[in-house]
């Protein structure tokens, strides 16, 4: 088993090598083409946020790194080798880690079960389970990540959300993710609760693990990301980094831009009095 | 930002530690105990001839009955689904090997070793046409169920001439075969059918397997949440189908016993309706019909429950007419204890 400890350290040495590196990849259900032409890489220590809208093809792009289903057109690379994933497993074996929306816990089983769940640690001929040594090191792993859950015997469905998306993602670093997917690991959080979250993804991307962070907050997204693509209808609407883009920028971008501006004319025809200029626009207009 | 949010590691100071009476109330097949506490206090009183330790051997041979086929339904329940065709597999079992060493005047364990292969690929059928198909366990099973009642009967009468296998009590390995699967112990006055201690031993092996090994934790993971399951690599549909298979196995051992318990001869219509006693003895057990949560020591203890009450009712001198009432009542109320226990426990 790796640790994160090594891969910081390569990541030091390679700090922008893609790990994974999409290209031109589709993927189509029948006659539905959920995702058209997307490219996308996930470097080492990077944080790359995919945004958008519902049913603009966040989850198929995220089902296809990891191995749900298979893309019908372009490559995807891993570690610079072409890759179809047939099942999760390979995936999995080949460093890449889903944190999913619905969190992939068990929720009547216990935090220790569900931490070594599919990855059971066993001792002697018979295939015992090493309970102890399972439990001692959840506890490490979610004490280094600054979780505290006092009883590791009590059901995963009595965690809050937040103590539950660390857990996951306290799982998928233990068991050597290089890459770490996270489907929308703030989307039913408090202010708190995604606050502690998005510390454990800069946590993670410190130990030099390329982070694909699925949200629709461009708030969050902001806050952490190295690297921002928005997706719109199954297309790349928007591909850059931080750098070149503001968070009002991608605030707009994310609410629609130019389609939100005309629908706030429409409904202001509606109703005139009722509809408000979104605040943004009000802000310029004072400036100008 | 950061700084106005409280540091993660502060303990939760909301969640005080739980004691070892609520942790031992938390136990899925501890409302089974309560309930079988009541129901054995119960029948000590109202049926005299209950207190009488001879008829103890006789109790635990109806729990056991129906318990050892009440191991792999109470972890194919965990595991998420459940097998109608469970009752009437014993049969087909116990039919294949009869009516196949009779009509080849083969040894008898020959036909054991096919009724094996038999009651196996059953179970592997259902899994797998259950996994390629997507559809409910309640469907597949049920499709399942009825090919297994027609073709018991069918296959018997075909073969036969009759409605029951031929007799194959003078046939070569029949002795060992009945040792082995439907002999008596004598312990002082009380008479131990075999079948008691193979249950026993099963449901050892089966509650080590469930809590301690690997497998274990995969069958409370199918069926607490398969996609869960899946995504962090755990082999859903072979789990699934070696659950399926696990059924068959058993059914094929009860099989076996029903045969040779019989001196050879199984009639073809038995088995209908077993199936929802090996159910209810899981449900009984603590064992949730929606999977990932249970305990096959729980299903012993249904078992149990369901023994005492047959017997207890006749030792109670009442008319057996009103066994399956009184069943039904006992069962209701031993799973409503179940349920006020377990929400009890999980509220402290």
């Amino acid at each position: 088993m790796t640790t994160t400890e090594s891969f910081a350290s390569e990541a030091a040495n390679s700090p922008t090598t893609p790990i994974v590196h999409l290209e031109d990849v589709g993927k189509s259900y029948g006659n539905v083409h959920a995702l058209r032409g997307v490219s996308l890489s996930v470097r080492q220590g990077e944080i790359t946020c995919v945004l958008g809208d519902n049913g603009a093809g966040k989850s198929t792009l995220i089902k296809i790194i990891a191995g749900l289903h298979d893309y019908t057109t372009g490559t995807m690379s891993v570690n610079g080798e072409e890759r179809h994933f047939s099942s999760p497993r390979e995936s999995l074996d080949s460093g890449i880690a889903t944190v999913y929306q619905d969190l992939a816990l068990a929720p009547l089983m216990s935090v220790w079960r569900n931490f070594f769940l599919g990855n059971e640690l066993t001792k002697g001929p018979l295939g015992r389970l090493d309970e102890r040594a399972m439990k001692r090191i959840a506890q490490q792993e979610l004490t280094k990540m600054g979780i505290s859950i006092p009883n590791l015997e009590q059901p995963v469905g009595k965690l809050s959300g937040g103590q539950k998306q660390c857990v996951a993602i306290a799982r998928a670093i233990h068991f050597g993710a290089k890459v770490l997917i996270l489907d929308e690991p703030t989307a039913a959080l408090g202010v708190n609760q995604s606050g502690v979250v998005l510390k454990y993804v800069v946590k993670a991307r410190d130990a030099g693990i390329g982070v694909i962070f699925i949200t629709h907050n461009p708030h969050h997204a902001y806050l952490v990301g190295n690297h921002f693509v928005v997706l719109k209808l199954g297309r790349v609407a928007l591909d850059t980094h931080r750098a070149d883009i503001t968070l009002e920028q991608l605030t707009t971008e994310m609410a629609g831009g130019s389609e939100l501006e005309a629908l706030t004319h429409e409904l202001r025809d509606l109703a005139p009095d009722a509809v408000q200029k979104p605040k943004q626009d009000v802000v310029q207009e004072k400036e100008q | 930002m950061a700084s106005s949010i409280t540091s993660p590691t502060t303990a939760d100071d909301r969640v005080a530690a739980r004691s070892v009476g609520a942790r031992l109330l938390s136990r899925p097949e501890i409302g089974s105990l309560v309930g079988a506490a009541v129901i054995l206090v119960f029948f000590l009183i109202a049926a005299p001839p209950f207190r009488d330790i001879n008829n103890t051997g006789t109790i635990l041979y109806q729990a056991a009955l129906v318990g050892v086929m009440a191991v792999p339904v109470a972890l194919l329940m965990i595991g998420g689904e459940f097998d109608l065709s469970a009752g009437v597999a014993v049969t087909t079992s116990g039919l294949t090997a009869g009516l196949f060493a009779y009509q080849l005047s083969v040894n008898v364990w020959v036909g054991i070793l096919l009724a094996l292969v038999v009651s196996l690929a059953v179970g592997a059928f259902n899994g797998w046409l259950l996994m390629r198909t997507g559809l409910p366990s309640f469907l597949v099973t049920l499709g399942t169920f009825f090919i297994l009642q027609g073709l018991n009967i069918a296959v018997t009468r075909l073969t036969s001439g009759a409605v029951a296998s031929n007799s194959i009590s003078d046939m070569d390995g029949f002795r060992t075969a009945q040792w082995i699967f439907a002999s008596e112990i004598h312990l002082g006055g009380v008479t131990i059918k075999i079948i008691i201690l193979w249950w026993i031993l099963f449901v050892a092996i089966a509650a080590w397997v469930l809590l301690k090994t690997q497998i274990g934790n995969w069958i409370f993971a199918v069926g607490g949440d398969a996609a869960a399951a899946r995504a962090v690599g755990v082999p859903v549909k072979k789990v699934k189908i070696g659950l399926f298979m696990a059924v068959g196995f058993f059914a094929w051992f009860a099989g076996m016993q029903l045969l040779f318990v019989q001196n050879g001869v199984v009639q073809s219509g038995e088995g209908v309706g077993k199936e929802f006693v090996f159910i209810i003895a899981a449900v009984v057990g603590g064992c949730l019909l929606t999977g990932g949560y249970g305990s096959v020591v729980g299903g012993a203890v249904g078992a149990l429950i369901f023994g005492m009450v047959q017997l207890g009712v006749v030792y109670a001198g009442w008319n057996p007419d009103w066994f399956k009432a009184f069943l039904g009542t006992m069962l209701l109320l031993a799973t409503i204890v179940n349920l006020m226990v377990k929400n009890r426990a999980e509220a402290r």
